[in-house]
C-alpha cells in the first residue's frame, strides 16, 4: 500500500509536460558514484489489516500497565486522561497542520496556543510563558543556558535532589557552552539550605530546585528562596509538577526567576515517555523575555481591528537569527500543549486540585500503612506529595522482582542510581484496593 | 476574535470532570503543607459541552494537509495515514511506563529496533539513536558528537562551516553546541561553491553541514569532492535529512561519505506535524562515531532487546527518557505499510510531483535557479514585485483561495523566495488546480494588483498586525 494517487496514464501526462521521457530521468543529476544501485532491503509494503495484526503481535509481547498495578513515577506518570482529549485532538484540522506560519489559516492552533500560555501562566504564576519546549528534561536544560546567557555567568549549583535524567540532560546542554557544575548532595532526599548558603557566590548563574523533587519531598522553598536572592545576581530556576501546582503554592510565590517542567501528566498519558511536554515561563521582564527560546503567540488585531492570534517576537528565533538565535528549537510539542490545555479546561481549578489531593490522600494512606509495617520505613513521612522512599532491611530489586510475579510493580528501584530504596509513586488511577493488595504482598514476603 | 477564549465560556462553579470518590481516609494536607496551601488558581469553570464546542470551533478555524495542499517547502507535508494514528492507540503499546523492566516490553523495543535497521537502510549509516526528538534536536546531538569526538581525540577544532541556502536550524544547532558558525556562498548555479568551501577548510574546520539535494532541490553534484576536502582536513561532514524525501532508494547519505545525520520522522515518514509538534529527529552515524551516541542506546543480545547505559564515551541524554516513541509507532507503521519499494516509488512521485508544477509554474514566475531539481524547486517573486505585489502577498492572496502558502522568503540566497514543495501525496488534479490560482494571482497582479496587495479577504481574520504585536506583547490572558 502507498499513497500515491497518480494512476500511470497521469504520470505520462506530466513527464511529457516535463519534457522527459520516464521518472528516472528525473534523477540524472545525481552522480553514479553515490547512486544507490540495489533495491532497498526492506519488505514490500503490506495492507492495513496485515498492519494492525503485527502490531498486537508486537502489544502481545508487552506487558502493559492495563496488565498489572503500577506505582512507577519517577518523571512519567500515569494519571487519568479523560477521554475528550484523544476526540478532540484527533480533529485532523489540528494534527495535521504545521507550525502556523500563516496566521490567517491557523487561527485554532494559535488561540488555543494562547490559551495554553495563559494557563500555564496561572499554573506557575509566572508572567510570561512559551509554546512548549521538547520534554521536561529538555526545558530544564534550556532554562539553564538561559540563565548563563541573562546573567553572563556560568555556574550552576544542581542539587541531587533534581530528577537524574534531567540532571544530565542539563549537562549534556552545558557542554556545549561549557557550564560549570556544582553537585549538591542531600541529606535524606532534601537539601540542606546552609549548603547552598555555603556554595553560592557572584559566579553562580543559577539554582536549580525540583518542586516537589525526585523523591516527592517539598524543599525548604522559603530559605533557599530567600539565599538565591540574597544573591543579587543569580536567578531561581524551579522545576515543578504541574499537578502539585493545583493544590501548593506556585513556583512565583518563592520568587522563582524561571519555571520549567514536564507537562505529560496533564493529559498526554505515558507513551513510554514521549511525546512528552515541556513547559517554560518566566518573569514578565523584557530582558529575560528576548532570551526566552521557543515559539511566543501573542494577540493583535487585523486591518479591520478584528482580534487576531500570530506567532510573535520571532527574532529570537533561528529562522530570522541563526546562529545568534536564543535556540535552535523548531518543532515544538504544539499537540501535548493542546491536549494540556484541553485537559486544564476540562479539570477546571477545582478539578486539578481534586486530581492533586487524592493523589496526595491516597499516596499517604499507601506510606503510612506500608511505614507501619515491620522492617519498612518511610523517608519524609509528612513532607511529600504524591511520590516517597520506601526503605527496607531486604534488598529492592529482589522486592521489586517478587512483587512483580503478584502483578505489582512496587515503584522505581533507586538501585539503578546507586542509592538504596524504591521510590513509590501513587496517583488519584490507584485504588484503596490495589494499595492494600501491595501491603498485603509485602506483609508476606 | 471569532470564537471567544475558552475562560469566557466559565461560570462558577460549573464543572466538566467526574472522579471517584476518594475511599481512603484523608491525611493531614492542612496541617503538614500549611503554609505551601494555594487558594489563587484561576483556571476555566467550563462543562465538558464548552469544552467541546470551543476546541471544535477553533479546530474549524485551522487548516491541515487533510484540509489541502500545503506545499511549505523544506516541510514535506504529506498525508498522515489514519491506520498509523490506530497503531499509535494501541494500549498493549503505548500504556507502558518508561522505568518498566525491558523483560515487559520486548514487542515495544524489537518494533524500535526495526526502525532503526530500517533507518540504517536507508540511509547507509551504521548505527541510530532514536532520542532526539525534532530534527533541530538531531541536529544539536550530532554536533555535540562533532564536539566529543574531537574532544577525545584531543584535536581543538571550533569551526562549523554551513552554506548560506542551510536552514536556520543549522548554524543554530552550532552555536548551541558552542562552535563558530562560518558562512559560506553558493555559486551562481545554486550549489555549493568549492574554492569558498576551500577558503573556509582549515585545522580547525570541524564540520560541515549540508543538506543534499540541497534548499534549492538541487542535488549537490560535486558531493563527493565536497567531503572529500572536509576528510582531507580532518572535519567531519553532517546531513541534514530534511529533504530525505528526494533521495530515498536513489541515493543514501552514506554513500556521499557523510559521516552523520538526523531524520524526520515528520516530514520523509509521514508522522503528522501537530500544528508544530511532536515531531522525531533520529540521528544515525558511522561506526566510529557509535561510542558518542546519546544513552541509553537500543541493543539486542541473543536474549533480548534492551537499553545500553554503559557507554563512556557518550555525550550523555538529550530527552529525559528514549524520545518520541508515539511518533516513532506511527513511522514504523509507515514503512511497514510502504514498503521499500514503496519508498522508492514516493520519492519518484514526490519528485516527478514538484518538476511537473515547476515545468508548468517556471513561464510566469521567474525561475532564479535553471538546474534540475528534486522534490522541492524555488521561484522569485522578483517579477511580480515590480509589478506592485511582494511574495508575501502572493502568499496571502493564496489563503483567499483555499490553499496553503508555500515556504517564503527562504532559503535567503533567492530574493522574494517561494520555496515549494508538494510532497508525492497531492495528485495532478491538486497540483493543477494550484498551478491555476497561481496563474489568476500573477494575472491580478498586473490587472488590479490592489486586490492581491491586501489579501487575504475571505478568511477568518486579515492580515495581522505584527509589528504590533512585537511591540506590546499580550501573551496571555
Amino acid at each position: 500500500m502507498d499513497y500515491i494517487s497518480n494512476t500511470a496514464a497521469e504520470k505520462n501526462k506530466m513527464l511529457k509536460e516535463i519534457g522527459i521521457k520516464e521518472v528516472k530521468d528525473l534523477f540524472q543529476m545525481i552522480p553514479e558514484a553515490v547512486a544507490a544501485d540495489d533495491e532497498l532491503k526492506i519488505k514490500a509494503g503490506i495492507s492495513e489489516m496485515e498492519l494492525m495484526r503485527k502490531a498486537q503481535a508486537q502489544a502481545a509481547k508487552n506487558k502493559s500497565l492495563d496488565q498489572q498495578i503500577s506505582f512507577l513515577g519517577a518523571g512519567a506518570y500515569d494519571h487519568y486522561v479523560p477521554g475528550i482529549i484523544d476526540a478532540l485532538i484527533s480533529r485532523s484540522e489540528f494534527y495535521t497542520a504545521y507550525t502556523p506560519y500563516q496566521a490567517e489559516l491557523s487561527q485554532g492552533t494559535l488561540e488555543a496556543i494562547y490559551e495554553y500560555q495563559s494557563m500555564i501562566c496561572d499554573l506557575t504564576g509566572m508572567g510570561i510563558a512559551n509554546a512548549s519546549m521538547l520534554d521536561g528534561g529538555s526545558a530544564a536544560a534550556e532554562a539553564v543556558t538561559m540563565a548563563a546567557r541573562i546573567t553572563r555567568k556560568a555556574r550552576v549549583i544542581l542539587p541531587d535532589t533534581i530528577n537524574p535524567a534531567y540532571r544530565e540532560v542539563i549537562k549534556t546542554y552545558g557542554s556545549g557552552v561549557d557550564l560549570d557544575f556544582i553537585d549538591l548532595e542531600s541529606e535524606n532526599q532534601i537539601i540542606n539550605p546552609a549548603l547552598i548558603e555555603e556554595k553560592i557566590d557572584n559566579q553562580t548563574a543559577v539554582v536549580v530546585l525540583q518542586y516537589p523533587n525526585f523523591y516527592g519531598s517539598i524543599e525548604k522553598m522559603e530559605s533557599i528562596s530567600k539565599i538565591v536572592k540574597n544573591n543579587k545576581k543569580t536567578l531561581l530556576l524551579i522545576i515543578a509538577n504541574p499537578i502539585l501546582l493545583g493544590l501548593l503554592k506556585a513556583p512565583a510565590d518563592f520568587g522563582a526567576d524561571i519555571v520549567v517542567g514536564e507537562a505529560q501528566s496533564l493529559g498526554s498519558g505515558l507513551n513510554y515517555g514521549g511525546p512528552n511536554l515541556g513547559f517554560m515561563a518566566c518573569r514578565d521582564d523584557r530582558k529575560m523575555l528576548r532570551q526566552l527560546p521557543g515559539r511566543i503567540v501573542g494577540k493583535t488585531t487585523d486591518v479591520e481591528g478584528k482580534e487576531g492570534f500570530v506567532l510573535t517576537l520571532q527574532t529570537r528565533e533561528q529562522h530570522i537569527r541563526r546562529e545568534k538565535a536564543t535556540s535552535n528549537i523548531c518543532t515544538n510539542e504544539a499537540l501535548n500543549a493542546l491536549m494540556a490545555t484541553i485537559y486544564l479546561s476540562t479539570m477546571g481549578k477545582e478539578g486539578l486540585k481534586e486530581v492533586g489531593e487524592q493523589s496526595y490522600h491516597k499516596a499517604h494512606y499507601l506510606a503510612a500503612k506500608l511505614d507501619q509495617l515491620a522492617g519498612y520505613q518511610v523517608l519524609n513521612k509528612e513532607n511529600f506529595f504524591n511520590e516517597f522512599v520506601l526503605k527496607s532491611e531486604k534488598d529492592s530489586t529482589e522486592l521489586i522482582n517478587e512483587l512483580m510475579k503478584a502483578d505489582i510493580i512496587a515503584g522505581y528501584d533507586l538501585k539503578e542510581l546507586g542509592s538504596e530504596g524504591i521510590l513509590v509513586c501513587v496517583t488519584e488511577k490507584r485504588t484503596k484496593t490495589e494499595m492494600d493488595k501491595l501491603v498485603e504482598k509485602l506483609e508476606v514476603l | 476574535m471569532e470564537e471567544k477564549l475558552i475562560k469566557d465560556y466559565s461560570s462558577p462553579g460549573r464543572k466538566g470532570y467526574s472522579l471517584p470518590p476518594l475511599e481512603v481516609e484523608k491525611s493531614n494536607l492542612a496541617e503538614n503543607l500549611a503554609d505551601y496551601l494555594r487558594e489563587d488558581l484561576e483556571l476555566p469553570e467550563v462543562s465538558e459541552v464548552d469544552v467541546v464546542r470551543h476546541y471544535t470551533a477553533l479546530s474549524e478555524m485551522n487548516y491541515g494537509v487533510d484540509s489541502g495542499i500545503y506545499p511549505l517547502g523544506s516541510c514535506t507535508m504529506k498525508y498522515n495515514p489514519k491506520r498509523n494514528e490506530r497503531v499509535a492507540r494501541t494500549s498493549g503499546l503505548t500504556n507502558i511506563h518508561p522505568y518498566q523492566p525491558v523483560e515487559q516490553l520486548q514487542g515495544s523495543l524489537e518494533l524500535l529496533y526495526q526502525l532503526k535497521l530500517d533507518l540504517a537502510e536507508i540511509s547507509a549509516m551504521d548505527e541510530i539513536t532514536l532520542q532526539p526528538a525534532s530534527g533541530a534536536h538531531g541536529e544539536f546531538t550530532s554536533l555535540l558528537i562533532v564536539k566529543k569526538y574531537f574532544a577525545d581525540r584531543e584535536e581543538e577544532r571550533t569551526k562549523v562551516i554551513v552554506p548560506d541556502s542551510a536552514h536556520g536550524t543549522n548554524p543554530a544547532s552550532a552555536a548551541m553546541a558552542g562552535f563558530d558558525v562560518v558562512e559560506i556562498a553558493s555559486n551562481e548555479r545554486g550549489m555549493v561553491d568549492l574554492d569558498a568551501l576551500a577558503e573556509a577548510l582549515d585545522e580547525k574546520t570541524a564540520a560541515l553541514m549540508l543538506t543534499n539535494p540541497n534548499t534549492l532541490g538541487i542535488f549537490e553534484e560535486d558531493i563527493l569532492k565536497i567531503t572529500e576536502m572536509v576528510h582531507e582536513v580532518g572535519g567531519l561532514v553532517y546531513y541534514d535529512g530534511a529533504n530525505m524525501n528526494a533521495i530515498m532508494g536513489y541515493a543514501k547519505p552514506g554513500l556521499m561519505d557523510f559521516d552523520l545525520m538526523h531524520f524526520n520522522l515528520h516530514k520523509t515518514f509521514s508522522t503528522p506535524h501537530g500544528g508544530g509538534g511532536p515531531g522525531s529527529g533520529p540521528v544515525g552515524v558511522k561506526d566510529f562515531l557509535a561510542p558518542y551516541l546519546p544513552k541509553p542506546l537500543l541493543k539486542k543480545d541473543e536474549e533480548k532487546y534492551y537499553w545500553d547505559y554503559q557507554r563512556p564515551k557518550s555525550i550523555g541524554k538529550v530527552h529525559s527518557f528514549y524520545g518520541n516513541y508515539g511518533v516513532m509507532l506511527r513511522a514504523w507503521s509507515y514503512i511497514k505499510t510502504v514498503g521499500g519499494s514503496g519508498l522508492k516509488e514516493t520519492t519518484e512521485n514526490a519528485v516527478l510531483n514538484a518538476n511537473y508544477l515547476k515545468a508548468k509554474l517556471k513561464n510566469d514566475f521567474e525561475l532564479p535557479y535553471a538546474e534540475d531539481s528534486l522534490h522541492e524547486f524555488v521561484l522569485s517573486g522578483s517579477r511580480q514585485k515590480e509589478e506592485g505585489a511582494s511574495t508575501l502577498n502572493i502568499a496571502k492572496r493564496l489563503l483567499d483561495y483555499d490553499q496553503y502558502a508555500p515556504t517564503i522568503y527562504f532559503p535567503l540566497v533567492v530574493k522574494e523566495a517561494m520555496m515549494i514543495e508538494p510532497t508525492e501525496t497531492e495528485n495532478i488534479g491538486t497540483l493543477d488546480h494550484f498551478v491555476e490560482t497561481m496563474l489568476t494571482i500573477s494575472r491580478e497582479i498586473k490587472e488590479n494588483p490592489e486586490i492581491v496587495k491586501n489579501a487575504p479577504h475571505s478568511t477568518i481574520v486579515r492580515k495581522l498586525n505584527e509589528t504590533e504585536a512585537a511591540r506590546n506583547p499580550d501573551l496571555h490572558w
